[in-house]
């Protein structure tokens, strides 16, 4: 911090290298090198051999101590790719019906003024910081009730009334920024509700963005609702999958790192794609 | 203008789907846990209304409570660990991305500096547990082992992982400050230290308050981080027990313990009750001071 107290040398100064741009590198440097150092520890060594993993976990593996072995016991022993395809199909389904049915709600909260919408709206925005895990209880009474219990389907229903409350949060926003004047001559034109919605549909896309990476991520990472409402090996995502994979093979180091690498790299590339939409949608969902 | 009826069945059209699952899925579980917390259910599959009953059970049967409130503590630490370091460290790296000598690079910073949130927290945990697993020798002390040092560590953990959160949200106010009123103050001959003290931090002090307050509730509602690295009853001697594996042991069962759903449902509304009070404390407190600050 103290580099910032300098006295930069005049402040729209263009040349490249102050002391205070140095600083500002350095700490950033810094808190880079804690944030990926543990990451690609875990990469690294994934691809060593195991004497190599414990002879010298900071070197890079060599032409002697490269084996991707640690990967092939992963892919023949765990269920690696029915993990990933649970995880998708858990994902993508929870995260689609969030983006429909909140844009849907939003734009109708937003748009008529009637008696108790504003009741309505705040019963989604309270939702937000709703600790569902905590009706966990009712909830596997329902699901077994709905015959779901066990079933992906579970957990896409529960992931959905997760995320639906900071979608609505979110899309009003975006509708707000929304001009009367292109609603209502929709309307003098003779459109009905559902063809006006559609002509502004186009206007809030980069909300529908911000809503789809935001709910994302905790779906995708969850372990609680994976390890009650559907724990069966058929059913098991990504990131159960790992923790089972881990607690059975726990002296297997090869195979340990190859499975949290397996596991943690889609997420860290999907992130690097979107990560702008991500940290928009983040604040101005949490940040009413 | 749309006439009042038409709204109002559109209104009711374009919201009911996302209001039917969200009521059915989460706030009605919530509420059922309610109830049935005031309930006792036989083994023939009957429920007789016991009133407090089980909460009676739960703040006095000699083991229980402990565990209880062990939890309690245990997670009130784990809650302090992660606010008191991320909070700065979210502060000071959010001041570097917003200082105005970065160019291109401040995007990327930003993605960089996020990646750790955006692993699943098991992946978190084994990544560490292995990184400082004494066989691997970078450190030599079992800190996991010890029941002074295992809930620092594991808070740890969960701080290396979310400090890009009040970063975040630290960075988004801070580059909605306006600026040419950190112009003015530059051209006045203000050194970037000052700027940042007396004109971007008041400014963002709220989110302070937003921040505290969701890592309240995402560390009272943690459960992941801890089962993944400690099973469900969490050691050694239950020295890493918070709320959340408490609530799942409780309902769940383990080795050594009976499932109870009636207690479970009490746990966890105990949890509820306790995070919406803590969070009608924080939003009255928010309105008195906008209302003072109207006034």
């Amino acid at each position: 911090m103290t580099d910032l107290s300098l006295n930069a040398r005049g402040l729209n100064d263009r040349q490249p290298w102050t002391l205070e741009r140095i600083g500002v590198h350095a700490v950033l440097l810094l808190f880079v090198a804690i944030a990926l150092g543990p990451i690609l520890l875990v990469i690294m060594n994934s691809l060593k051999t195991t004497p190599a993993i414990f002879g010298g976990p900071f070197t890079l593996p060599t032409s002697e101590t490269f084996s991707l072995a640690g990967y092939q016991r992963v892919f023949t022993r765990g269920n690696i790719l029915i993990n990933y395809r649970n995880s998708l199909f858990v994902t993508v389904t929870s995260v689609v019906l969030t983006v429909v049915l909140s844009t849907l709600a939003a734009f109708a909260l937003v748009e008529y003024r009637v008696r108790g919408v504003a009741i309505l709206a705040g019963l989604f925005i309270v939702g937000v910081m709703l600790p569902i895990r905590l009706g966990t209880i009712p909830l596997i009474e329902i699901m077994i009730g709905l015959k779901l219990m066990d079933t992906l389907w579970a957990l896409i229903l529960v992931y959905t009334a997760m995320s639906i409350p900071l979608g609505v949060t979110l899309m009003m926003t975006y509708f707000r920024t929304v001009p009367t004047e292109l609603k209502e001559a929709a309307r003098v034109d003779g459109a009905t509700e559902w063809t006006t919605f559609t002509i502004v549909l186009p206007l809030v896309r980069p909300g529908l963005a911000a809503v789809a990476t935001v709910t994302m991520l905790p779906i995708w990472n969850d372990l609680w609702f994976p390890l009650i409402l559907a724990p069966n090996k058929a059913n098991q995502t990504v990131t159960l999958g790992v923790q089972q994979f881990v607690g059975q093979f726990l002296n297997d180091y090869p195979a340990l790192l190859a499975a949290l690498t397996l596991g943690a790299v889609p997420l860290v590339l999907l992130f690097a794609v979107f990560s702008r939409q991500f940290i928009r949608g983040l604040s101005a969902g949490y940040g009413k | 203008m749309i006439r009042p009826a038409t709204a109002r069945l559109s209104l009711l059209l374009f919201v009911l789907p996302a209001l039917a699952i969200y009521l059915c899925f989460a706030v009605l579980p919530l509420l059922l846990s309610v109830i049935q917390s005031l309930f006792d259910s036989g083994k023939d599959g009957s429920s007789t209304f016991v009133g407090a009953a089980n909460y009676i059970y739960l703040f006095t049967h000699e083991l229980v409570s402990a565990r209880f409130w062990n939890a309690l503590g245990n997670n009130a630490k784990y809650f302090a660990i992660h606010v008191l370091i991320e909070v700065p460290i979210g502060l000071l790296l959010a001041a570097m991305l917003t200082s105005g000598v970065l160019r291109r690079s401040e995007g990327t910073y930003r993605t960089l500096l996020f990646i750790p949130a955006t692993l699943s927290v098991v992946i978190v945990g084994f990544i560490w547990r292995l990184i400082i697993n004494p066989l691997w020798g970078i450190v030599g002390f079992p800190l996991l082992g010890n029941t002074i040092t295992a809930l620092p560590t594991i808070s740890l953990m969960g701080v290396w992982q979310y400090f890009g959160i009040p970063m975040v949200f630290l960075y988004s106010a801070l580059i909605a400050v306006p600026n040419d009123l950190v112009e003015a103050a530059r051209i006045d001959g203000a050194t970037p230290w000052r700027v940042f003290w007396s004109i971007k931090f008041p400014l963002v002090v709220p989110q302070f308050g937003l921040i505290v307050i969701l890592t309240f509730i995402w560390t009272f509602n943690g459960f992941d981080l801890v089962f993944a690295l400690n099973g469900s009853a969490p050691g050694p001697n239950y020295s890493t027990d918070i709320l959340g594996t408490l609530f799942y042991r409780t309902f769940f069962g383990s080795s050594g313990q009976v499932a109870d759903l009636d207690l479970g449902a009490t746990v966890a509304t105990v949890i509820f009750t306790m995070m919406l009070a803590v969070t009608a404390i924080y939003f009255w407190l928010v309105q008195r001071r906008l209302k003072a600050h109207a006034t």
